[in-house]
Protein backbone atom coordinates (compact mmCIF):
# COMPACT_ATOMS: atom_id res chain seq x y z
CA UNK A 1 0.00 0.00 0.00
CA UNK A 2 2.69 2.43 0.73
CA UNK A 3 4.43 1.36 -2.53
CA UNK A 4 0.99 2.72 -4.30
CA UNK A 5 0.77 6.09 -2.74
CA UNK A 6 4.00 6.45 -3.26
CA UNK A 7 3.80 5.93 -7.15
CA UNK A 8 0.47 8.03 -6.64
CA UNK A 9 2.78 10.97 -5.45
CA UNK A 10 5.39 10.10 -8.48
CA UNK A 11 2.44 10.83 -10.73
CA UNK A 12 1.80 14.17 -9.00
CA UNK A 13 4.83 15.22 -9.10
CA UNK A 14 5.50 14.62 -12.76
CA UNK A 15 2.77 17.47 -13.26
CA UNK A 16 5.48 20.05 -12.15
CA UNK A 17 7.21 19.03 -15.23
CA UNK A 18 4.50 19.89 -17.52
CA UNK A 19 4.49 23.28 -15.28
CA UNK A 20 8.44 23.63 -16.19
CA UNK A 21 7.23 23.15 -19.93
CA UNK A 22 4.70 26.28 -19.43
CA UNK A 23 7.72 27.93 -17.76
CA UNK A 24 10.17 27.48 -20.58
CA UNK A 25 7.29 27.99 -23.22
CA UNK A 26 6.95 31.26 -21.85
CA UNK A 27 10.67 32.46 -21.98
CA UNK A 28 11.40 31.13 -25.51
CA UNK A 29 7.96 32.72 -26.77
CA UNK A 30 8.36 35.95 -25.04
CA UNK A 31 11.73 36.14 -26.42
CA UNK A 32 10.99 35.21 -30.01
CA UNK A 33 7.89 38.22 -29.78
CA UNK A 34 10.64 40.58 -28.73
CA UNK A 35 13.49 39.50 -31.53
CA UNK A 36 10.89 39.69 -34.17
CA UNK A 37 9.60 43.34 -32.67
CA UNK A 38 13.85 44.28 -32.54
CA UNK A 39 15.84 41.40 -34.38
CA UNK A 40 18.85 43.46 -34.18
CA UNK A 41 19.39 43.04 -30.45
CA UNK A 42 18.30 38.95 -30.54
CA UNK A 43 21.21 37.87 -31.26
CA UNK A 44 23.17 39.60 -28.21
CA UNK A 45 20.45 38.25 -25.87
CA UNK A 46 20.88 34.01 -26.94
CA UNK A 47 23.03 33.66 -23.92
CA UNK A 48 20.42 35.47 -21.35
CA UNK A 49 18.19 33.49 -23.06
CA UNK A 50 19.57 30.00 -22.56
CA UNK A 51 20.16 30.78 -18.80
CA UNK A 52 16.38 31.43 -18.11
CA UNK A 53 15.17 28.64 -20.07
CA UNK A 54 17.98 26.49 -17.69
CA UNK A 55 16.60 27.94 -14.71
CA UNK A 56 12.98 27.24 -15.96
CA UNK A 57 13.91 24.12 -16.37
CA UNK A 58 15.80 23.49 -13.68
CA UNK A 59 12.58 23.25 -11.26
CA UNK A 60 11.11 20.94 -14.16
CA UNK A 61 13.54 18.86 -13.67
CA UNK A 62 13.46 18.84 -9.56
CA UNK A 63 10.04 17.85 -9.57
CA UNK A 64 11.23 14.75 -12.06
CA UNK A 65 13.48 14.00 -9.98
CA UNK A 66 11.18 13.98 -7.14
CA UNK A 67 9.01 12.14 -9.24
CA UNK A 68 12.00 9.47 -9.86
CA UNK A 69 12.81 9.47 -5.89
CA UNK A 70 9.59 8.29 -4.99
CA UNK A 71 9.25 5.65 -7.76
CA UNK A 72 12.54 4.16 -7.05
CA UNK A 73 14.11 4.95 -3.71
CA UNK A 74 11.44 4.93 -1.09
CA UNK B 1 13.33 -13.65 -22.78
CA UNK B 2 14.89 -10.17 -23.27
CA UNK B 3 14.79 -9.75 -19.50
CA UNK B 4 16.58 -13.48 -19.28
CA UNK B 5 19.49 -12.44 -21.07
CA UNK B 6 19.95 -9.12 -19.90
CA UNK B 7 19.80 -10.88 -15.99
CA UNK B 8 22.06 -13.41 -16.79
CA UNK B 9 24.90 -10.45 -18.15
CA UNK B 10 24.41 -8.99 -15.09
CA UNK B 11 23.40 -11.44 -12.34
CA UNK B 12 27.30 -12.05 -11.72
CA UNK B 13 27.55 -8.48 -10.70
CA UNK B 14 24.47 -8.97 -8.22
CA UNK B 15 27.18 -8.74 -5.01
CA UNK B 16 26.36 -5.15 -4.85
CA UNK B 17 23.54 -3.59 -2.50
CA UNK B 18 22.36 -1.35 -5.52
CA UNK B 19 22.08 -4.71 -7.70
CA UNK B 20 19.44 -7.39 -7.32
CA UNK B 21 19.79 -10.48 -8.23
CA UNK B 22 18.95 -10.40 -11.90
CA UNK B 23 21.50 -7.61 -12.46
CA UNK B 24 18.83 -4.84 -12.33
CA UNK B 25 18.78 -1.84 -10.16
CA UNK B 26 17.37 -1.58 -6.86
CA UNK B 27 16.02 2.04 -6.66
CA UNK B 28 18.24 4.65 -8.49
CA UNK B 29 21.93 3.87 -9.44
CA UNK B 30 22.61 7.61 -8.76
CA UNK B 31 21.57 6.99 -4.92
CA UNK B 32 23.96 4.02 -4.63
CA UNK B 33 26.35 5.42 -2.00
CA UNK B 34 29.14 2.93 -3.19
CA UNK B 35 29.60 3.56 -6.16
CA UNK B 36 31.01 7.21 -5.19
CA UNK B 37 34.16 6.92 -4.08
CA UNK B 38 34.91 5.25 -7.63
CA UNK B 39 32.69 7.69 -9.94
CA UNK B 40 34.51 10.74 -7.93
CA UNK B 41 38.14 9.36 -7.89
CA UNK B 42 37.95 8.59 -11.79
CA UNK B 43 36.18 11.88 -12.41
CA UNK B 44 39.25 13.94 -10.63
CA UNK B 45 41.56 12.11 -12.21
CA UNK B 46 40.26 12.62 -15.70
CA UNK B 47 39.50 16.15 -15.35
CA UNK B 48 42.86 16.76 -14.53
CA UNK B 49 44.20 15.27 -17.45
CA UNK B 50 41.71 16.87 -19.59
CA UNK B 51 43.06 20.13 -18.13
CA UNK B 52 46.69 19.32 -18.89
CA UNK B 53 45.74 18.36 -22.33
CA UNK B 54 43.81 21.66 -23.27
CA UNK B 55 45.68 23.56 -20.91
CA UNK B 56 49.49 22.67 -21.78
CA UNK B 57 48.69 21.39 -25.41
CA UNK B 58 45.47 22.19 -27.18
CA UNK B 59 44.37 26.13 -26.23
CA UNK B 60 48.25 27.49 -26.69
CA UNK B 61 48.39 26.07 -30.26
CA UNK B 62 45.25 27.09 -31.21
CA UNK B 63 45.51 30.62 -29.98
CA UNK B 64 48.68 30.77 -31.75
CA UNK B 65 46.62 29.28 -34.98
CA UNK B 66 44.10 32.01 -34.65
CA UNK B 67 46.86 34.53 -34.07
CA UNK B 68 48.66 33.95 -36.69
CA UNK B 69 45.75 33.86 -38.87
CA UNK B 70 45.07 37.35 -37.73
CA UNK B 71 48.59 38.32 -38.28
CA UNK B 72 48.30 36.93 -42.38
CA UNK B 73 45.09 38.35 -42.33
CA UNK B 74 46.00 42.23 -41.28
CA UNK B 75 49.62 41.57 -43.20
CA UNK B 76 47.33 40.48 -46.13
CA UNK B 77 44.94 43.55 -45.40
CA UNK B 78 48.38 46.20 -45.28
CA UNK B 79 50.06 44.93 -48.22
CA UNK B 80 46.34 45.34 -50.19
CA UNK B 81 46.42 48.82 -48.73
CA UNK B 82 49.95 49.44 -49.88
CA UNK B 83 49.10 48.01 -53.44
CA UNK B 84 45.95 50.18 -53.39
CA UNK B 85 48.08 53.51 -52.60
CA UNK B 86 50.62 52.61 -55.10
CA UNK B 87 48.16 52.26 -57.92
CA UNK B 88 46.77 55.70 -56.60
CA UNK B 89 50.00 57.26 -56.68
CA UNK B 90 51.02 56.16 -60.12
CA UNK B 91 47.22 57.69 -60.98
CA UNK B 92 48.23 60.60 -59.96
CA UNK B 93 51.51 60.77 -61.63
CA UNK B 94 49.66 59.72 -64.64
CA UNK B 95 47.15 62.83 -64.23
CA UNK B 96 50.26 64.75 -63.66
CA UNK B 97 51.76 63.99 -66.60
CA UNK B 98 49.62 64.26 -68.69
CA UNK B 99 48.26 67.78 -67.29
CA UNK B 100 52.45 69.00 -68.18
CA UNK B 101 51.47 67.82 -71.38
CA UNK B 102 48.72 69.29 -71.93
CA UNK B 103 50.05 72.94 -70.57
CA UNK B 104 52.98 72.19 -72.61
CA UNK B 105 51.25 72.47 -75.46
CA UNK B 106 48.92 74.51 -74.57
CA UNK B 107 52.45 77.14 -74.00
CA UNK B 108 53.93 76.04 -77.82
CA UNK B 109 50.98 76.92 -79.24
CA UNK B 110 50.16 80.41 -77.24
CA UNK B 111 54.06 80.26 -78.47
CA UNK B 112 53.74 79.84 -81.91
CA UNK B 113 50.40 82.59 -81.93
CA UNK B 114 53.00 85.03 -80.27
CA UNK B 115 55.58 84.56 -82.85
CA UNK B 116 53.26 84.54 -85.71
CA UNK B 117 51.52 87.60 -84.31
CA UNK B 118 55.03 89.44 -83.46
CA UNK B 119 55.60 88.59 -87.18
CA UNK B 120 52.85 89.87 -88.42
CA UNK B 121 52.89 93.16 -86.58
CA UNK B 122 56.06 93.42 -87.61
CA UNK B 123 54.98 93.32 -91.28
CA UNK B 124 52.06 95.25 -90.65
CA UNK B 125 54.36 97.73 -89.18
CA UNK B 126 56.83 97.86 -91.98
CA UNK B 127 53.62 98.29 -94.54
CA UNK B 128 52.34 101.11 -92.80
CA UNK B 129 55.69 102.76 -92.81
CA UNK B 130 55.58 102.05 -96.87
CA UNK B 131 52.37 103.65 -97.17
CA UNK B 132 53.46 106.35 -94.82
CA UNK B 133 55.82 107.02 -97.20
CA UNK B 134 54.16 106.89 -99.95
CA UNK B 135 51.60 108.89 -98.62
CA UNK B 136 54.09 111.71 -98.08
CA UNK B 137 55.65 111.46 -101.38
CA UNK B 138 52.38 112.03 -103.26
CA UNK B 139 51.67 114.73 -100.89
CA UNK B 140 55.02 116.67 -102.00
CA UNK B 141 54.12 116.09 -105.37
CA UNK B 142 50.53 117.18 -105.15
CA UNK B 143 52.02 120.16 -103.04
CA UNK B 144 54.94 120.62 -105.84
CA UNK B 145 51.92 120.22 -108.59
CA UNK B 146 49.87 122.91 -106.37
CA UNK B 147 52.82 125.02 -106.40
CA UNK B 148 53.40 124.93 -109.91
CA UNK B 149 49.85 125.45 -110.89
CA UNK B 150 49.70 128.59 -108.56
CA UNK B 151 52.58 129.84 -110.09
CA UNK B 152 51.26 129.37 -113.29
CA UNK B 153 48.10 131.07 -112.35
CA UNK B 154 49.86 133.70 -111.07
CA UNK B 155 52.20 133.94 -114.20
CA UNK B 156 48.42 133.79 -116.31
CA UNK B 157 47.08 136.32 -114.16
CA UNK B 158 50.20 138.66 -114.54
CA UNK B 159 49.54 138.14 -118.51
CA UNK B 160 46.23 138.68 -117.94
CA UNK B 161 45.95 141.57 -116.10
CA UNK B 162 48.80 142.46 -118.60
CA UNK B 163 46.91 142.23 -121.38
CA UNK B 164 44.14 143.87 -120.13
CA UNK B 165 45.76 146.66 -118.94
CA UNK B 166 46.90 147.20 -122.65
CA UNK B 167 43.32 146.45 -123.87
CA UNK B 168 42.39 149.03 -121.47
CA UNK B 169 44.83 151.36 -123.25
CA UNK B 170 47.05 151.58 -121.04
CA UNK B 171 50.81 151.64 -120.02
CA UNK B 172 51.34 148.40 -118.10
CA UNK B 173 54.14 148.43 -115.65
CA UNK B 174 55.09 144.96 -115.78
CA UNK B 175 56.70 145.32 -112.38
CA UNK B 176 52.95 147.05 -110.37
CA UNK B 177 51.09 144.48 -112.22
CA UNK B 178 53.03 141.71 -110.56
CA UNK B 179 53.22 143.15 -107.31
CA UNK B 180 49.40 144.15 -107.50
CA UNK B 181 48.46 140.01 -108.84
CA UNK B 182 50.68 138.46 -105.68
CA UNK B 183 49.09 141.03 -103.36
CA UNK B 184 45.41 139.91 -104.28
CA UNK B 185 46.65 136.61 -105.00
CA UNK B 186 47.54 136.49 -101.20
CA UNK B 187 44.72 138.49 -100.00
CA UNK C 1 11.36 -24.57 -20.48
CA UNK C 2 8.35 -24.29 -22.17
CA UNK C 3 6.98 -21.87 -19.06
CA UNK C 4 10.04 -20.11 -19.29
CA UNK C 5 9.19 -18.80 -22.97
CA UNK C 6 5.36 -18.76 -21.86
CA UNK C 7 6.52 -16.43 -19.11
CA UNK C 8 8.61 -14.15 -21.51
CA UNK C 9 5.23 -14.24 -24.29
CA UNK C 10 3.54 -12.88 -21.43
CA UNK C 11 5.86 -10.24 -20.39
CA UNK C 12 6.04 -9.35 -24.09
CA UNK C 13 2.35 -9.07 -24.38
CA UNK C 14 2.33 -6.48 -22.54
CA UNK C 15 0.50 -8.04 -19.12
CA UNK C 16 3.43 -7.72 -17.40
CA UNK C 17 6.01 -4.72 -19.44
CA UNK C 18 8.97 -4.89 -17.95
CA UNK C 19 10.88 -1.89 -17.54
CA UNK C 20 14.45 -1.19 -16.63
CA UNK C 21 15.18 1.94 -16.97
CA UNK C 22 17.88 2.64 -14.30
CA UNK C 23 19.46 -0.23 -15.35
CA UNK C 24 21.72 1.50 -17.75
CA UNK C 25 23.35 3.21 -15.09
CA UNK C 26 24.47 0.98 -13.23
CA UNK C 27 28.43 1.18 -12.16
CA UNK C 28 30.07 -2.33 -12.72
CA UNK C 29 33.66 -3.34 -12.57
CA UNK C 30 35.40 -3.80 -15.96
CA UNK C 31 37.38 -7.16 -15.77
CA UNK C 32 36.20 -9.51 -13.21
CA UNK C 33 33.13 -9.22 -11.08
CA UNK C 34 33.92 -7.92 -7.54
CA UNK C 35 32.93 -5.17 -5.60
CA UNK C 36 33.17 -1.42 -6.98
CA UNK C 37 35.74 0.06 -4.69
CA UNK C 38 37.18 3.46 -5.22
CA UNK C 39 39.88 2.58 -7.35
CA UNK C 40 38.53 -0.19 -9.26
CA UNK C 41 38.32 -0.11 -13.01
CA UNK C 42 34.64 0.20 -14.14
CA UNK C 43 32.64 1.38 -16.90
CA UNK C 44 32.92 4.44 -15.77
CA UNK C 45 36.72 4.46 -15.87
CA UNK C 46 36.28 3.17 -19.12
CA UNK C 47 33.84 6.21 -20.33
CA UNK C 48 35.66 8.77 -18.80
CA UNK C 49 39.06 7.74 -20.79
CA UNK C 50 37.11 7.83 -24.02
CA UNK C 51 36.09 11.22 -23.21
CA UNK C 52 39.57 12.26 -22.48
CA UNK C 53 40.49 10.27 -25.76
CA UNK C 54 38.04 12.19 -27.79
CA UNK C 55 39.14 15.25 -26.64
CA UNK C 56 42.69 14.34 -27.42
CA UNK C 57 41.68 13.70 -30.78
CA UNK C 58 39.51 16.43 -31.64
CA UNK C 59 41.85 19.34 -29.71
CA UNK C 60 45.33 18.07 -29.95
CA UNK C 61 45.50 15.59 -33.31
CA UNK C 62 43.14 18.11 -34.82
CA UNK C 63 45.14 21.13 -34.57
CA UNK C 64 48.55 19.74 -34.92
CA UNK C 65 49.17 20.71 -38.56
CA UNK C 66 48.79 24.38 -36.95
CA UNK C 67 47.40 25.46 -40.29
CA UNK C 68 46.69 29.52 -41.29
CA UNK C 69 43.80 27.67 -43.55
CA UNK C 70 42.40 25.23 -41.02
CA UNK C 71 41.22 21.92 -42.05
CA UNK C 72 37.75 20.30 -41.07
CA UNK C 73 38.94 18.71 -38.16
CA UNK C 74 41.07 22.15 -36.69
CA UNK C 75 38.37 24.28 -37.74
CA UNK C 76 36.12 22.01 -35.30
CA UNK C 77 38.48 22.53 -32.33
CA UNK C 78 38.62 26.35 -33.13
CA UNK C 79 35.03 26.50 -33.13
CA UNK C 80 35.03 25.11 -29.88
CA UNK C 81 37.83 27.36 -28.66
CA UNK C 82 35.77 30.27 -30.27
CA UNK C 83 32.88 29.43 -28.59
CA UNK C 84 34.02 28.80 -25.23
CA UNK C 85 36.39 31.83 -25.47
CA UNK C 86 33.66 34.17 -26.64
CA UNK C 87 31.36 33.09 -24.25
CA UNK C 88 33.85 33.87 -21.51
CA UNK C 89 34.82 37.45 -22.36
CA UNK C 90 30.71 38.35 -23.34
CA UNK C 91 29.85 37.40 -19.88
CA UNK C 92 32.77 37.70 -17.07
CA UNK C 93 34.99 40.26 -19.42
CA UNK C 94 38.01 40.66 -20.11
CA UNK C 95 39.51 39.95 -16.17
CA UNK C 96 37.83 36.24 -16.23
CA UNK C 97 39.84 35.34 -19.17
CA UNK C 98 42.49 34.24 -16.94
CA UNK C 99 40.35 31.28 -16.00
CA UNK C 100 38.95 30.29 -19.69
CA UNK C 101 41.27 26.77 -19.52
CA UNK C 102 39.02 26.08 -16.57
CA UNK C 103 35.61 26.81 -18.27
CA UNK C 104 37.31 24.87 -21.47
CA UNK C 105 37.91 21.81 -19.40
CA UNK C 106 34.77 21.66 -18.16
CA UNK C 107 32.71 22.34 -21.19
CA UNK C 108 34.77 19.85 -23.28
CA UNK C 109 34.48 17.41 -20.58
CA UNK C 110 30.62 17.68 -20.14
CA UNK C 111 29.87 18.02 -23.62
CA UNK C 112 31.98 15.02 -24.88
CA UNK C 113 30.73 12.55 -21.69
CA UNK C 114 27.02 13.64 -23.13
CA UNK C 115 27.88 13.11 -26.45
CA UNK C 116 29.38 9.90 -25.66
CA UNK C 117 26.55 9.27 -23.72
CA UNK C 118 24.57 8.87 -27.02
CA UNK C 119 26.08 5.91 -28.03
CA UNK C 120 23.83 3.31 -28.15
CA UNK C 121 24.91 0.41 -24.50
CA UNK C 122 27.22 3.29 -23.55
CA UNK C 123 27.55 4.18 -20.12
CA UNK C 124 26.30 8.25 -19.54
CA UNK C 125 29.04 9.47 -17.11
CA UNK C 126 27.21 12.73 -16.77
CA UNK C 127 23.94 11.38 -15.67
CA UNK C 128 25.23 10.85 -12.21
CA UNK C 129 24.95 13.03 -9.49
CA UNK C 130 28.21 11.70 -7.54
CA UNK C 131 29.99 13.15 -11.20
CA UNK C 132 27.98 16.72 -11.58
CA UNK C 133 28.23 17.50 -8.19
CA UNK C 134 32.16 16.85 -8.28
CA UNK C 135 31.35 19.26 -10.86
CA UNK C 136 29.30 22.20 -9.26
CA UNK C 137 31.00 22.01 -6.16
CA UNK C 138 34.22 22.78 -7.42
CA UNK C 139 32.85 25.62 -9.25
CA UNK C 140 30.87 26.91 -6.50
CA UNK C 141 33.89 26.54 -3.65
CA UNK C 142 36.34 28.05 -6.68
CA UNK C 143 33.86 31.34 -7.14
CA UNK C 144 33.07 31.65 -3.37
CA UNK C 145 36.70 31.75 -2.52
CA UNK C 146 37.78 33.62 -4.94
CA UNK C 147 34.81 36.30 -4.82
CA UNK C 148 36.77 36.54 -0.84
CA UNK C 149 39.82 36.38 -2.23
CA UNK C 150 39.77 39.38 -4.89
CA UNK C 151 37.42 41.24 -2.99
CA UNK C 152 37.01 40.89 0.74
CA UNK C 153 34.42 40.95 2.95
CA UNK C 154 33.08 43.33 0.33
CA UNK C 155 31.83 40.29 -1.82
CA UNK C 156 29.03 40.31 0.80
CA UNK C 157 27.63 43.16 -1.23
CA UNK C 158 26.40 40.41 -3.50
CA UNK C 159 23.73 39.97 -0.96
CA UNK C 160 23.01 43.20 -0.08
CA UNK C 161 21.11 45.01 -2.96
CA UNK C 162 21.71 48.39 -2.17
CA UNK C 163 18.90 49.35 -5.34
CA UNK C 164 16.47 47.99 -3.11
CA UNK C 165 14.09 49.63 -0.52
CA UNK C 166 16.06 49.58 3.00
CA UNK C 167 13.06 48.19 4.48
CA UNK C 168 13.22 45.08 2.37
CA UNK C 169 17.17 44.86 2.00
CA UNK C 170 17.17 41.81 5.31
CA UNK C 171 14.93 39.81 3.59
CA UNK C 172 16.30 40.62 -0.07
CA UNK C 173 19.46 39.15 1.63
CA UNK C 174 17.86 35.93 3.22
CA UNK C 175 16.73 35.36 -0.21
CA UNK C 176 20.02 35.77 -1.72
CA UNK C 177 21.86 33.89 0.54
CA UNK C 178 19.70 30.99 -0.16
CA UNK C 179 19.53 31.10 -3.90
CA UNK C 180 23.14 31.30 -3.03
CA UNK C 181 24.01 28.17 -1.69
CA UNK C 182 20.91 26.44 -3.82
CA UNK C 183 22.79 27.31 -6.67
CA UNK C 184 25.41 24.21 -6.51
CA UNK C 185 21.85 21.77 -6.36
CA UNK C 186 19.98 23.10 -9.29
CA UNK C 187 23.62 23.64 -11.26
CA UNK C 188 24.11 19.69 -10.70
CA UNK C 189 21.19 18.30 -10.77
CA UNK C 190 20.05 20.57 -13.96
CA UNK C 191 22.78 18.45 -15.44
CA UNK C 192 22.47 14.61 -14.05
CA UNK C 193 18.65 15.14 -14.03
CA UNK C 194 18.46 16.38 -17.80
CA UNK C 195 20.60 13.47 -19.18
CA UNK C 196 19.39 11.35 -16.98
CA UNK C 197 15.93 12.16 -17.81
CA UNK C 198 16.46 11.93 -21.48
CA UNK C 199 17.96 8.33 -21.57
CA UNK C 200 15.19 7.07 -19.16
CA UNK C 201 12.60 8.04 -21.48
CA UNK C 202 14.32 6.38 -24.16
CA UNK C 203 14.53 3.20 -22.52
CA UNK C 204 10.67 3.12 -21.59
CA UNK C 205 10.00 3.84 -25.30
CA UNK C 206 12.00 0.64 -25.85
CA UNK C 207 10.19 -1.36 -23.19
CA UNK C 208 7.02 -0.05 -25.05
CA UNK C 209 8.72 -1.22 -28.58
CA UNK C 210 8.21 -5.27 -26.73
CA UNK C 211 4.29 -4.52 -27.96
CA UNK C 212 4.05 -5.53 -31.32
CA UNK C 213 0.96 -3.12 -32.26
CA UNK C 214 2.78 -0.29 -31.00
CA UNK C 215 6.63 -0.47 -31.67
CA UNK C 216 6.39 1.54 -34.73
CA UNK C 217 5.16 4.41 -33.06
CA UNK C 218 7.64 2.91 -30.11
CA UNK C 219 10.84 3.27 -32.11
CA UNK C 220 9.64 6.90 -33.79
CA UNK C 221 9.08 8.43 -30.39
CA UNK C 222 13.01 6.76 -30.07
CA UNK C 223 14.06 8.48 -32.66
CA UNK C 224 12.10 12.14 -31.96
CA UNK C 225 13.88 11.23 -28.47
CA UNK C 226 17.36 10.86 -29.91
CA UNK C 227 17.22 13.71 -32.03
CA UNK C 228 15.95 16.12 -28.75
CA UNK C 229 18.92 14.08 -26.68
CA UNK C 230 21.53 15.09 -29.09
CA UNK C 231 19.96 18.94 -28.68
CA UNK C 232 19.84 18.64 -24.71
CA UNK C 233 23.38 16.85 -24.99
CA UNK C 234 25.18 19.91 -25.91
CA UNK C 235 22.60 22.79 -24.64
CA UNK C 236 22.95 21.20 -21.47
CA UNK C 237 27.30 21.58 -21.84
CA UNK C 238 26.55 25.28 -23.02
CA UNK C 239 23.67 26.03 -19.99
CA UNK C 240 26.52 24.74 -17.38
CA UNK C 241 29.29 26.46 -18.82
CA UNK C 242 27.45 29.82 -19.17
CA UNK C 243 26.55 29.52 -15.72
CA UNK C 244 29.65 28.85 -14.29
CA UNK C 245 30.56 32.07 -16.29
CA UNK C 246 27.72 33.99 -14.60
CA UNK C 247 28.86 32.62 -11.18
CA UNK C 248 32.26 33.81 -12.31
CA UNK C 249 31.46 37.02 -13.19
CA UNK C 250 29.71 37.60 -9.55
CA UNK C 251 32.67 36.67 -7.88
CA UNK C 252 34.56 38.91 -10.01
CA UNK C 253 32.17 42.26 -9.86
CA UNK C 254 29.80 41.36 -6.82
CA UNK C 255 28.23 45.03 -7.30
CA UNK C 256 26.96 44.36 -11.04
Amino acid sequence: MEGDLAHIGAGLAAIGSGAAAIGVGNVAGNFLAGALRNPSAAASQTATLFIGIAFAEALGIFSFLVSLLLMFAV
Amino acid sequence: MATETHGAENAAAAASACVDSHGSAVGMPQLCGEWIGNQVFWLVITLVVIYLILAKIALPRIASVLAERQGTITNDIAAAEELKRKAEESEAAYQQALADARAQAQAIAQKTRDDIKADLDAEMAKADEAISAKAAESEKAISAIRASAMENVEIVAKETAAALVAALGGKADDAKIANAVSNRLKG
Amino acid sequence: MATETHGAEAAAEGSSLVFHPMDQFIVKPLFGHGDVGMFTITNVTLWLALAILAIFVMMVLGTSRRAVVPGRSQSVAELAYGFVHKMVEDVTGKDGLKYFPYIMTLFMFIVTANFLGLIPMSFTTTSHFAVTVVLALAVFLTVTILGFVKNGASFLGLFWVSSAPLALRPILAIIELISYFVRPVSHSIRLAGNVMAGHAVIKVFAGFAAIAAISPISVLAITAMYGLEVLVAFIQAYVFTILTCVYLKDALHPHH
